[in-house]
């Protein structure tokens, strides 16, 4: 057990300590970011706010590490957010009960999924481009649904789920660790995790030694909708309404970014959650540290892709390598010391 | 000498051509960008109804925010002579060909909300807001409402570079110039989006001491307004007392907000673009009077002292 403690700790080791030191770097710019408190029953304060806005950003993370894990890209979970979102806004609004209207959406979202991994397995599409059909189609479909408006609504346990609180913690962060938690339960503590590592290196291969390639490729799509109708289902109660339009809008990158800064590789393979979680969080740290250092909105992006280069740069094996090679004061550098995984 | 009486004639046929035609029997075509926000649905709605009230006959072109649709559009009108053309350009560049060819086709254009780079004498003339103007009502308004008073106010921008957040930006700027009991303290852009309002202003919250620190909030849309109200409810303080809330737009939410006395103040951007440019059409083919090149829009200011819950089921079912 402790053996694989460690596994994890040198695993996660980058992307703890590139949090640790953005979080850092923002309270010296921020003395009160470490502050909390306790307010109507809930923690309040910045590190609250980090992970109540990384929710979304996160949740889509925990599917997008799935299926790119198999070698595949989802690009339509904000879209997917959009619609899930839309689709939540009308169910309420037209009379249904909470229960139903969760059931709506989240069966929406896995609807996507299949959608996505329909065209990606069976009909053998590049994922790329399967998913780009949804990216591009699923805001025109938001956006019938709510007829080009913000559908907004008053239902108290739909708003709940979006600025709510349990034990203390927003109802997004309780959502999002919950899901996190299960889905890294589910394929760690079964075989499932193996089968998709082993169908990201190689499809043929994996299918010749008998893994059922097809259906995992789906539920892994089909995940990741899922993901996207739980983030959609929180970003539209946390402002009380449907914005077709913006609701998840860029979020697909943003959650390629997390999974990317959580050191999984694009090229399909090995996987680690828990990393990609940390990587949202690191973006969520960025952002949240720009609003409250008070530079002029004009730096944002700035700003963000200079710690984001920063932290890949950090993380790349050449640089991880030229590290070991520094310390070891010019002994012989093993080929593997430098794999970032 | 031929192109002359070619011309002159032109000229009588045309004039005869308008002069016969009386605002009833009158086809004017629309071509609208596309269904970008709850404000361009809501323009859309007024242009027709203010087509139906004066009895035009209007023919409406969705563009779905491509340009090479509105050039097809502009020239199937064309072929089809109406009386008339509006049109609310997607971008602001590329018509000086089919404006010629309208312009050709004794066709007058009218331009409404955003103006393009092309020869003014192109079309006969805009009607749009003035932006400045905007921020400049939302200004004055806190002015007056502080009185005199110390004030720490936030700034919810706008998308970083677009027109309207610099030009918002600039007018609220300009009416608090001079005035040293008004301070900007913290800037940011929430995108013109609730979500990202919410998020900003909920960092200005923790950052300003719990919001103790600050006064007022200026937003540069009310969706942005919108979203912050809901982080000062959740920070434990009242938003319209505990901070004033000023925001630009005058979308159906707000009023809501207005007259639950959360949200203090708003300037209109009307969406009824159409009223003033038909009003100017009328002027024109009628006397053939030369409206000016550019038509500005009232921006009307709302306090909760404007009846908010009305003024909201009025524009409920306008399409924003």
């Amino acid at each position: 057990m402790s053996t694989t403690l460690k596994a994890y700790a040198v695993r996660l080791f980058p992307q703890v300590a590139a949090l640790a030191v953005i979080l850092l770097m923002v309270s010296i710019a921020f003395p009160g970011f470490f502050k909390l408190e306790m307010q109507n029953g809930r923690l309040y304060g910045s590190l609250i706010d980090i992970l109540n806005r990384g929710a979304p950003v996160a949740l889509l993370a925990i599917g997008m590490t799935v299926v790119i894990a198999t070698k595949g890209i989802d690009l339509s979970v904000g879209a997917v957010m959009a619609i899930c979102g839309a689709v939540a806004a009308a169910a309420i609004t037209s009379g249904h009960s909470l229960a139903m209207t969760l059931l709506i959406t989240l069966g929406t979202g896995i609807l996507c999924g299949l959608w996505n991994g329909i065209l990606v397995a069976v009909l053998d599409i590049q994922p790329i481009i399967a998913t780009l059909v949804l990216m591009v189609a699923g805001r025109g479909i938001a956006q019938l649904i709510t007829e080009g408006a913000i559908l907004t609504f008053n239902d108290a346990g739909l708003i709940f789920i979006g600025s709510g609180a349990l034990f203390g913690l927003p109802m997004p962060v309780v959502i999002w660790l919950a899901f996190g938690l299960l889905v890294a339960l589910l394929v760690r503590r079964t075989a499932l995790g193996m089968l998709i590592e082993a169908l990201g290196v190689n499809r043929r291969a994996s299918m010749l030694s008998g893994v059922s390639t097809g259906v995992l490729l789906i539920a892994a799509y089909v995940l990741s909708g899922l993901c996207a109708a739980l983030a959609g289902i929180i970003a539209a109660a946390d402002i009380r309404g449907a914005d077709a339009n913006n609701a998840g809008l860029w979020l697909e990158l943003d959650a390629i970014l997390a999974v990317v800064v959580g050191g999984t590789s694009l090229l399909g393979g090995r996987f680690s959650i828990a990393a990609s979680l940390i990587g949202a969080l690191i973006i969520q740290s960025v952002n949240t540290g720009i609003l409250l250092s008070g530079f002029p909105p004009e730096f944002n992006l700035i700003i963000k892709a200079a710690i984001i280069v920063l932290i890949l740069v950090i993380q790349s094996p050449r640089a991880q390598s030229a590290f070991v090679f520094l310390s070891r004061a010019r002994a012989p550098v093993k080929k593997t010391a430098g794999e970032a995984k | 000498m031929k192109f002359k009486i070619a011309l002159a004639s032109a000229t009588i046929l045309a004039a005869s051509m308008f002069s016969t035609a009386s605002a009833a029997d009158l086809t004017i075509g629309f071509s609208q960008i596309g269904s970008e926000s709850g404000w361009r649905a809501a323009e859309t709605t007024l242009t027709k109804q203010q087509a139906e009230k004066r009895g035009i006959d209007l023919k409406f072109a969705d563009a779905q925010q491509k340009q090479e649709n509105q050039i097809k559009a502009l020239r199937s009108f064309i072929a089809q002579d109406v009386d008339a053309i509006l049109i609310a350009p997607v971008v602001a560049t590329g018509w000086d060909e089919v404006l010629q060819e309208a312009k050709d086709a004794e066709i007058p254009v009218i331009l409404l909300d955003r103006t393009v780079d092309a020869s003014k004498d192109l079309y006969l003339t805009a009607v749009t807001s003035d932006l400045v103007h905007e921020g400049n009502v939302a200004g004055k308004w806190l002015v007056d409402t502080v009185a005199g008073k110390p004030c720490n106010v936030v700034e919810l921008q706008g998308t970083t570079g677009s027109s309207p957040a610099i030009d918002r930006k600039k007018g609220f700027e300009e009416a608090l110039a001079g005035k040293d009991n008004l301070k900007i303290i913290r800037s940011q852009t929430g995108d013109f989006t609730r979500t990202k309002g919410k998020e900003v202003m909920e960092s200005f919250l923790k950052a300003e001491d719990g919001g103790k620190n600050i006064c007022a909030l200026y937003a540069h849309n009310d969706d942005m307004a919108v979203g912050a109200i809901q982080a000062i409810k959740e920070a434990g303080l009242k938003p319209g007392t505990d901070i004033l809330v000023v925001s630009i737009d005058a979308v159906p939410d707000i009023f809501q907000a207005m007259a639950a006395g959360e949200a203090n103040a708003t300037v209109e951007l009307t969406p009824n673009m159409a009223g003033p440019a038909l009003d100017a059409l009328d002027a024109f083919l009628k006397d053939g009077k030369e409206p000016p090149k550019w038509i500005q829009t009232e921006s009307k200011l709302y306090t909760q002292a404007d009846d908010p819950q009305k003024v909201y089921e009025e524009k409920k079912g306008l399409g924003y």
